[in-house]
This record gives structure tokens, C-alpha cells and sequence, in this order.
């Protein structure tokens, strides 16, 4: 198959000012229409030729989409907020550090001056078969060619796997679970909130889509609860390269520890399934354990049952129990944020 | 909209991928459709052919005499089957077509079982029919299309003969059972073969496995789309024909397994669907009927 790169297909661009503007043009070219944050994701489809939308509706001139704001004693982060905003934002640095480490380990400087963390949590998969253009599941064919025992699989998935194997590689993700985020989503019918790790979903559920955004919806913000705020947070991106590159898989974890023990913890991890895992049967054991190696290694070992290697991606079974270790454990040389 | 969606193979040749699931809509409505018509065709039309009837050869009164109150028609065995297999056909249906409407599940795992179901109860039948129970009585006869050709011309107006009562089943009940062999075998033969590309205990995913190209499997795809959405129409006129109120002692029989001799004289030929003393021994191979307590 032909790929010609850096030419994109035409298509319509509107550049609306409001979020209401954009709604009516979401509402009105539905299926047709594609939504840009900050690009990253969209431009590699575009001069593909993979995607060819009649209507880009561009979302850097809504304002309103932009900024970080104190809300309900929490945060709320405008979705098309830069990374690198996000970032450096005071209020996260300071109690929700776990969201600025996991933004920071996305890509590099330059791609989080432009990427949003709406675009980064709603962005699509790496897999390459499916990137290339080829009639997969997730492009609407009918099989995987990930999945074969002649596939090159290394970064697909080991958990959570219904015909498509692809991952989900956001790295504020898991963060934003452990943070127990509220995503806000603008729909033709109003506004919903949802939790964090109800915003993706599997191929069983929808084997062409990785959020709940269906055509004319658009994920407005994402609500940082205080309830999580400047809690013991843990989180660790495992790379090809560390100075720029989507995960292997990674890890957050946020806790609350009293006396010595686990009383709250919130646990998630991304690029093990289609969707960011959180981790509840995990959270569930470790509760009212201390936590130290021990716990870490029970929690490890649950983590990974079900688990299922492809030809390439065994590795990623013990990788993500000993993420899972060291995000409840803590390891020496991996400090806690 | 077109009947079959295509995509570019890896190889770059166009391949059929699957079928346009708006038919699913086509053959929903047309199944609903189909039973308007019909309900109109028997409430208006269909009387006054009756009227031009006239009267079906009756069984004498020597052989009424024989038929017990209570005239076995369906086999425990056999409505095992039907039940079976009508669990695993409308879990099959709705695991397929309600993701397609918008309800969003993780359905493949539903499916996929409820295809081996079906799948194990369909052999299971081909055995019990052939060995167990009179194989051809499902099969139209030489009579059934004599008789269906008569009916036609008394309904259009032309004399005929008065066409005959049925065997054991009428020629829409024959003709169904076709229809539904047919959708039925090629929705579990590419049912089968498809399952090498999902996850399921009996083997590793494999969509090398049978050597098909993707022109192939497309196309079994899409053979499998459609006798998919045929089913939604068959279904749906199976369930209305069995809620119509002169079937309904067809439909009890299939759960209760006999109909009564009043209905058994109305509808049946006794030459053609022997019961009592004249029918072979029960249970044997070729048998049509027995008596059941009543």
C-alpha cells in the first residue's frame, strides 16, 4: 500500500471561538467531522492518508477549552490545557504532582508545548498494523494482524484483549485514575461527567473506539477531586528510549497511609490493554497491608492473573508485576513524587 | 448504502470485509413487513379463497375411530432441540445486531458460545432425525407442491381440485424448515471457521490457520452477515406464525409435545400422517406417532 506522507487530503477546517460554535458543527457533520486539540495525533492520520474527514474543526481558538481553574476545592483542566501547562501548573506540582510526572514523561519539550491533555488521554493507538492503513478490527475489517503467530507484537497488549490487541499509550491517564478524575464531556443531549477509567473502553465494548466519545461529543474538561490532593503518589513509565518515546507500560499510584497501612489507595496502569487498567481487585488486597515488598509482590502477582503473552510481549507479564511492586513497595532508586 | 463494505488488503487488492449493517434494518422491516402482509392476506384474502375451497378428502369414520385424544408430535428429544436451539439462535441475534444499534457490550464471548451451542444442538438434531425420527416428513412431497399449486389457482380464481390435508407438517412449516437449514448451515459453517480469529479454549488464534486468503475470508464474512440478517426476518415470522391463533396448537405442541385429536382430524391427513393402531411401533426408526396418555 502506497503511503504518501506530508500531503494531506482536502478537507473543510473550521476554527470555531466557543464551545457552543463547535457543538453545532459537531452536531451538524457528526461521523464527518474530526476534532483537533493540539495535532499531534491528527496530523500523522492526515498526511497518512489513513483518515481523509470532510471537516477538521480545530479547537485552539476555544478559550474557554484552555486553562487551569480552581474548582470545588479541586482543579478543573480545560481539555486543549498544553502539557507543558499542565506541567508546570503550581497547584499540580505541588498536590497532584502525580498528574505533572505523568505529563512529563509524555513525548518530548516540543510535542507537550503543543499536545493537550485532553488530546493525550483521547488519543489513538500506536499499533502499527492499524496505523498503516490496514483493514483491522479497529479500522472496521475483520481481522488482527497483531494477534497471529507471525505478528511483531512486542508493545501490544496482555490483558484485556476481544480481537484487537492493541494498547492505549496515554501516560496521563493512569495518573488521572489514580487521581479518581472526572472527565467532563459536552454531548448533543447535555453535559455528562464521568470517572476517569469509565472515559476509555475495550474493543469488546467498541472495537473501533478507545473513549466513550461518540460523533458530536467533545471532552470539555477533567475535575481533580480534593480528595486525592498531596496523598503518597508513585508513578513509573517504562520506555525504549527515556528521552522520547510511548510506553512500554506505565504505573500510578496514589495512597493514603495511616499508622503504617494502606487505608486508601487508588491504582492504575496503561499500555497493558486497550484501555488504562485501574486496578481495583489490586486496591482491594492491599487495603489495610502495610506497604512494603511483601505487599508489593502479593499485589504484583494478583495484578498479572489473566494475563496473556503474544509471541513478542511476554515480557510485559513481569514488567507489570513489578511496576505493580514497586508502585505499592517503592524501590530504593525510584523515588516517591 | 451498499450491500458489502470493502477495504484495501495489506496487498493492496480490494477485499470484501463485511456486509453494510444497514440490511440489518432491511431485513428487520421486512420481516415486520412481511407479517402485516400476511395478517391482511389472512384477514381479507385467504377468505375468500376458502370460500372457493371447498371441502378437503375427511378421514372416514373407521379411521377417526383409531386416533387417540392425544396425538404425540413432537419427541421430548426434539423440543430439547427446539429450545436449545431457539436460546442459542435469539442469544446469537442479539449479541450480533445490539452492539450494531448502539447497546455496547463485550459480546464476541456471548456469541462465540452461544454459536457452539447451536452448533452442538444442530448435530445433535441431524443425528436424532435421521436415525430417530421420520427423516422425510420435513421434507415438501410430491403432494405438498401438487396441493400448494391448487391452492394457488382456487385463490386466483381458477378451478382446481380441493387441495389435501397436510402430513405431519403443512408446506409453510416444510419450507421454513428449509429456509432456516440453509441460513442455519452457512451461519455455522462460517461461524466455525471464523472462530479461528477469536480467543476461545480450543485453540490459538489463528487467522493463518485454514490458508484462506482475505478475498475468502471476506467473503465468508459477508456470507455470514447475510444469513445473519436473514434470520432476524425468518425469526421474526417464526415467532409471529407461532403467536397467530390457528397455529397456536402447533406452537403448544412443541412444548407440550401433542396436539389434540380434534385438531389432528382438522388439519391431517391420516393416510399421509398415520397414527394409533396403524402407526409403526413407537419409538422405531421411521415412526410418526404414538398415543400419549391425554
Amino acid at each position: 500500500m502506497a503511503v504518501i506522507r506530508d500531503v494531506m487530503p482536502a478537507f473543510e477546517l473550521f476554527q470555531p471561538a466557543t464551545i457552543d460554535d463547535t457543538m453545532r458543527l459537531l452536531g451538524q457533520y457528526r461521523e464527518d467531522a474530526w476534532v483537533m486539540a493540539g495535532g499531534l495525533d491528527t496530523f500523522d492520520w492526515l498526511k497518512d492518508r489513513i483518515k481523509r474527514p470532510k471537516v477538521v474543526v480545530d479547537l485552539s481558538q476555544v478559550k474557554e477549552l484552555s486553562g487551569i481553574r480552581e474548582a470545588g476545592g479541586g482543579l478543573e483542566i480545560g481539555a486543549t490545557t498544553t502539557l507543558t501547562e499542565v506541567v508546570r501548573h503550581p497547584i499540580v506540582r505541588e498536590k497532584y504532582s502525580i498528574l505533572s510526572t505523568g505529563a512529563e514523561a509524555a513525548a518530548s519539550p516540543q510535542i507537550r508545548n503543543q499536545g493537550t491533555i485532553g488530546g493525550n488521554v483521547s488519543q489513538d493507538t500506536r499499533c502499527w498494523y492499524y496505523r498503516a492503513g490496514w483493514p483491522c478490527y479497529r479500522a472496521g475489517g475483520n481481522t488482527c494482524f497483531a494477534d497471529t503467530p507471525t505478528a511483531i507484537n512486542r508493545e501490544h497488549a496482555i490483558l484485556g484483549a476481544d480481537r484487537c490487541v492493541a494498547v492505549n499509550p496515554s501516560d496521563s491517564a493512569p495518573a488521572l485514575i489514580a487521581l479518581d478524575a472526572k472527565f467532563v464531556v459536552r454531548t448533543p443531549k447535555g453535559e455528562r461527567v464521568v470517572d476517569a477509567e469509565d472515559y476509555f473502553i475495550g474493543p469488546g465494548t467498541d472495537i473501533t473506539r478507545m473513549n466513550i466519545l461518540r460523533p458530536g461529543d467533545l471532552l470539555t474538561a477533567i475535575r481533580l477531586p480534593a480528595d486525592w490532593a498531596g496523598t503518597k503518589f508513585y508513578f513509573e513509565k517504562v520506555r525504549d528510549r527515556n528521552v522520547w518515546d510511548f510506553p512500554l507500560m506505565n504505573v500510578a499510584s496514589a495512597m493514603v497511609i495511616t499508622d503504617g497501612k494502606i487505608e486508601r489507595i487508588r491504582l492504575a496502569l496503561n499500555a497493558a490493554a486497550a484501555r488504562p487498567l485501574r486496578l481495583a481487585a489490586v486496591e482491594d488486597a492491599v487495603r489495610g497491608k502495610e506497604p512494603n515488598a511483601a505487599t508489593g509482590e502479593m499485589a504484583g502477582r494478583l495484578a498479572v492473573q489473566g494475563a496473556r503473552a503474544l509471541r513478542f510481549n511476554a515480557y510485559k507479564i513481569p514488567l507489570m508485576r513489578n511496576l505493580v511492586k514497586r508502585a505499592i513497595g517503592g524501590v530504593e532508586k525510584a523515588a516517591w513524587a | 448504502m451498499g450491500l458489502i463494505e470493502w477495504a484495501t488488503s495489506p496487498w493492496g487488492r480490494e477485499v470484501p470485509i463485511h456486509i453494510a449493517f444497514g440490511l440489518l434494518w432491511v431485513s428487520a422491516i421486512g420481516g415486520l413487513l412481511f407479517l402485516v402482509v400476511h395478517a391482511i392476506y389472512v384477514g381479507y384474502w385467504a377468505k375468500s379463497a376458502e370460500a372457493h375451497a371447498g371441502e378437503a378428502v375427511g378421514a372416514s369414520s373407521g379411521i377417526a375411530a383409531r386416533v387417540p385424544e392425544r396425538v404425540a408430535r413432537h419427541s421430548f428429544g426434539a423440543r430439547l432441540f427446539h429450545a436449545v436451539m431457539a436460546l442459542a439462535m435469539f442469544a446469537l441475534l442479539f449479541t450480533a445486531f445490539l452492539p450494531k444499534v448502539g447497546v455496547r457490550f463485550a459480546w464476541v464471548t456471548y456469541h462465540w458460545i452461544a454459536g457452539v451451542v447451536l452448533t452442538i444442538s444442530v448435530i445433535y438434531h441431524l443425528f436424532h432425525a435421521t436415525f430417530w425420527l421420520d427423516f422425510w416428513s420435513i421434507w415438501p412431497d410430491r403432494v405438498d407442491i401438487e396441493d400448494a399449486a391448487r391452492r394457488f389457482r382456487r385463490a386466483v380464481g381458477q378451478a382446481a381440485p380441493a387441495p389435501r390435508k397436510f402430513a405431519k407438517y403443512p408446506l409453510e412449516n416444510k419450507l421454513y424448515h428449509l429456509a432456516i437449514l440453509c441460513a442455519g448451515l452457512a451461519v455455522i459453517g462460517t461461524g466455525v471457521l471464523m472462530m479461528s480469529r477469536v480467543r476461545t479454549p480450543f485453540l490459538a488464534r489463528d487467522p493463518y490457520l485454514f490458508g484462506f486468503s482475505d478475498t475468502t475470508w471476506g467473503w465468508m464474512y459477508v456470507l455470514h452477515g447475510l444469513t445473519g440478517i436473514a434470520l432476524v426476518a425468518l425469526i421474526i415470522a417464526h415467532v409471529y406464525f407461532a403467536l397467530r391463533p390457528e397455529k397456536l396448537f402447533i406452537t403448544n405442541s412443541m412444548i407440550f409435545g401433542s396436539i389434540s385429536r380434534e385438531k389432528y382430524l382438522e388439519h391431517h391427513d391420516p393416510e399421509r400422517w398415520p397414527v394409533g393402531e396403524r402407526a409403526p411401533e413407537a419409538g422405531a426408526a421411521g415412526s410418526k406417532s404414538r398415543e400419549v396418555p391425554a
